[in-house]
């Protein structure tokens, strides 16, 4: 035949390995006993860590369910609309802490979005360049510090400086409005609102930052194009187009600022009260865990605790689903920032 | 102007061209008003940061002596004494915390990234992203009722329960972030040399990922090294030393509340030394992962 006169062909590419040196140093990852088996059981082993997550979720829902059932059964609804907390009596109503943890949460907010907002536009829009890493990396900073020490400050730093300050300004400027009267203590809500502002200021504006960042290229020059300075730029091609993004970062920093704890425990001033005045002491829903669940002596206390604990829970759930959601609109494609 | 990202509006700055219409006065002014509010809020975001900061660095070295950082905590109201006991407290808690929490976190995301790219997948990402927002006093809760009330009494263990379980959601998306990023090219390749699924993961992905995956394991350790609220009622504290896993332990961060909400004056400045070395431990342990990975000392392939 004739192809067998042809000579054989010369191997010009890649060489089969059988070098005995090769071999040995693929060795380690390829054996004979590898296979089916060992690929089914690890298979099952990761997820079995997977499941582990849904696992964690499950059980807190449970516990948190379970474990309220009594204080549950005892008040029902009026759990949350009673005001009083009377551990002595075994009688309580969460309503001073549901208060408190709304309002010292929305007042972070109306001072921290704006500042949240204005430190995100200045560092896409108008900062130099050389500015903007160190720029980011210092907010990303604020968000490592441990709540504990913010509350250290607060105590000794902030505390301090409301009460010689700002509260008096406040009180003669705007005492009419009711909200700032009374003596200035110094702590109470107002005090907890500003350390929340000041600790979820670095989670709105890095989510903002990232949303201002995938508004495209072209809709800023478009807008220069058509006449618009650089506010006017700012306001109707990136702010506009990244709305749902920015609320969305605000609405994590609700989230982080409800279930904050320690530092707002320790300037609030813990009453369960609910007054008008923002100068007044309050209490909010982490707080009353923080201070009285490892003393909660009766069933009906603990019970009564954990189901604050549940009303936090599902509130901030409901919040962060809000939240991750209207920035996935946004971002929508790129991977979640764990920082988040 | 040579700020701006995209185009600047013409060449000769803010003057309009001839034959444009000039920018009316209040839009100039609504421009500047603008700019300046920006920078106004830079200013005030940056001075609680350098308030806090240079705060607790002024308070902390003048308060950090060798006692502090040897003894355990003297009875009320006395002089001296130290948080030795707390920062052995802590080590163990952590500990604790991140051999449960590390190996499930890493597992979950190698999960996400390998094989869940499907609806359970999904849900489990989800899932996840709901557990990073749980307030940290609510898993302090749950650490309770089923560590706590099972043993009858307060105990590291729960502490470290506690914080692993707000690890693992952390180290979950980031590791799945970071196994991502490794290139397709580097599967197909393992699987073209006949290697096994499994072996192609552990030594050829997760290998390739590892710096990624430690900078992403640091930033959980940082997060829940500063915890307090879910210590309060799992660890409790401990006035003694303790390294006993089932025994109340004592913390930093539940020492540095304790102290600063006492009433006594040098408790007060033990917490701010407490919140320095707290806050030294926490920007060195990640600074030092960050230099070694970066260096190639832990086998980083990337």
């Amino acid at each position: 035949m004739a192809n067998q006169a042809l000579p054989r062909p010369r191997l010009t590419g890649p060489q089969p390995i059988v070098g005995r040196e090769v071999r040995n140093r693929l060795n380690p990852l390829v054996k004979s006993s590898d296979g089916v088996v060992a690929d089914r059981v690890f298979g099952w082993a990761i997820l079995a860590c997977a499941l582990v997550v849904l696992g964690i979720l499950a059980l807190i829902v449970w516990q948190l369910v379970a474990r309220s059932q009594l204080s549950w059964q005892a008040f029902g609804w009026k759990f949350f609309g009673g005001q009083d907390w009377d551990p002595v009596n075994d009688h309580y109503g969460a309503l001073p802490f549901v208060y408190g943890t709304l309002v010292s949460s929305l007042l972070s907010l109306v001072i921290a979005v704006p500042l949240a907002v204005g430190v995100a536009v200045f560092t896409t829009e108008m900062c130099p360049k050389w500015l903007r890493g160190p720029l980011s990396f210092t907010t990303e900073l604020l968000a490592a510090i441990p709540s504990v020490i913010y509350g250290l400050w607060a105590i000794f730093v902030l505390v301090p400086i409301l009460r010689n300050f700002v509260q008096p300004f406040l009180a003669t400027t705007l005492g009419w409005t009711g909200l700032f009267e009374g003596p200035p203590f110094g702590i109470g809500m107002l005090a907890a609102g500003v350390i929340l502002a000041i600790m979820i200021i670095p989670i709105i504006s890095s989510i903002a930052r990232e949303v201002l960042s995938v508004v495209p290229q072209h809709q800023r020059e478009a807008a220069l194009a058509l006449g618009a300075t650089r506010w006017e730029m700012i306001r109707l091609a990136v702010l506009r187009n990244a709305r749902a993004g920015i609320v969305g970062g605000i609405i994590l920093g609700l989230g982080r600022a409800l279930g904050e704890t320690m530092a707002v425990t320790m300037v609030i001033g813990n009453r369960p009260e609910i007054a008008k005045s923002l100068f007044a002491p309050g209490y909010t829903m982490a707080s009353v865990l923080a201070n009285e669940f490892s003393e909660a002596a009766g069933d009906l206390y603990l019970s009564a605790l954990i189901e604050i604990g549940l009303a936090l829970f599902l509130v901030t759930i409901i919040v962060n689903a809000l939240a991750r959601f209207l920035v996935w609109s946004v971002t929508r494609g790129q991977p979640a920032r764990t920082r988040a | 102007m040579a700020s701006l990202r995209g185009p600047v509006p013409d060449s000769t700055g803010s003057k309009p061209p001839h034959g444009v219409l000039e920018i009316s006065w209040w839009r100039r002014v609504a421009d500047h008003l603008a700019t300046g509010f920006a920078v106004v809020t830079v200013v005030l975001v940056l001075a609680p940061l350098v308030a806090i900061f240079g705060y607790l660095v002024y308070k902390g070295i003048g308060s950090i002596n060798l006692a502090f950082l040897t003894q355990i905590p003297k009875p009320p109201g006395e002089l001296g004494g130290g948080m030795a006991n707390a920062i052995a407290g802590s080590v163990l808690i952590l500990a604790i915390a991140s051999l449960l929490g590390v190996p499930v976190g890493i597992g979950a995301g190698i999960y996400l990234a390998e094989y869940g790219r499907n609806r359970f997948g999904d849900s489990i990402r989800f899932v996840s992203d709901v557990l990073n927002g749980v307030p940290s006093i609510v898993i302090g809760i749950v650490a309770y009722t089923i560590v706590v009330l099972r043993q009858k009494h307060f105990s590291a263990l729960a502490g470290g329960v506690a914080l692993a379980i707000m690890m693992v959601p952390t180290i979950t998306r980031t590791t799945e972030e970071m196994l991502l990023l490794v290139p397709n090219v580097l599967r197909e390749a393992a699987y073209g040399l006949g290697v096994p699924r499994w072996r192609t993961t552990l030594s050829i992905v997760l290998r390739t990922a590892t710096s990624g995956i430690i900078t992403g394991v640091m930033l959980a350790f940082a997060r829940v090294a500063g915890e307090t609220a879910p210590l309060l009622f799992t660890a409790f504290g401990n006035q003694y030393w303790n390294w006993r896993v089932d025994q109340p332990t004592a913390a930093l961060p539940l020492q540095i509340f304790t102290y600063a909400i006492s009433p006594y004056d040098d408790w007060h400045r033990q917490a701010w030394a407490g919140a320095l070395v707290l806050i030294v431990l926490i920007v060195t342990a990640v600074a030092a992962v960050r230099f070694a990975v970066r260096r190639g000392t832990l086998g980083g392939v990337a």
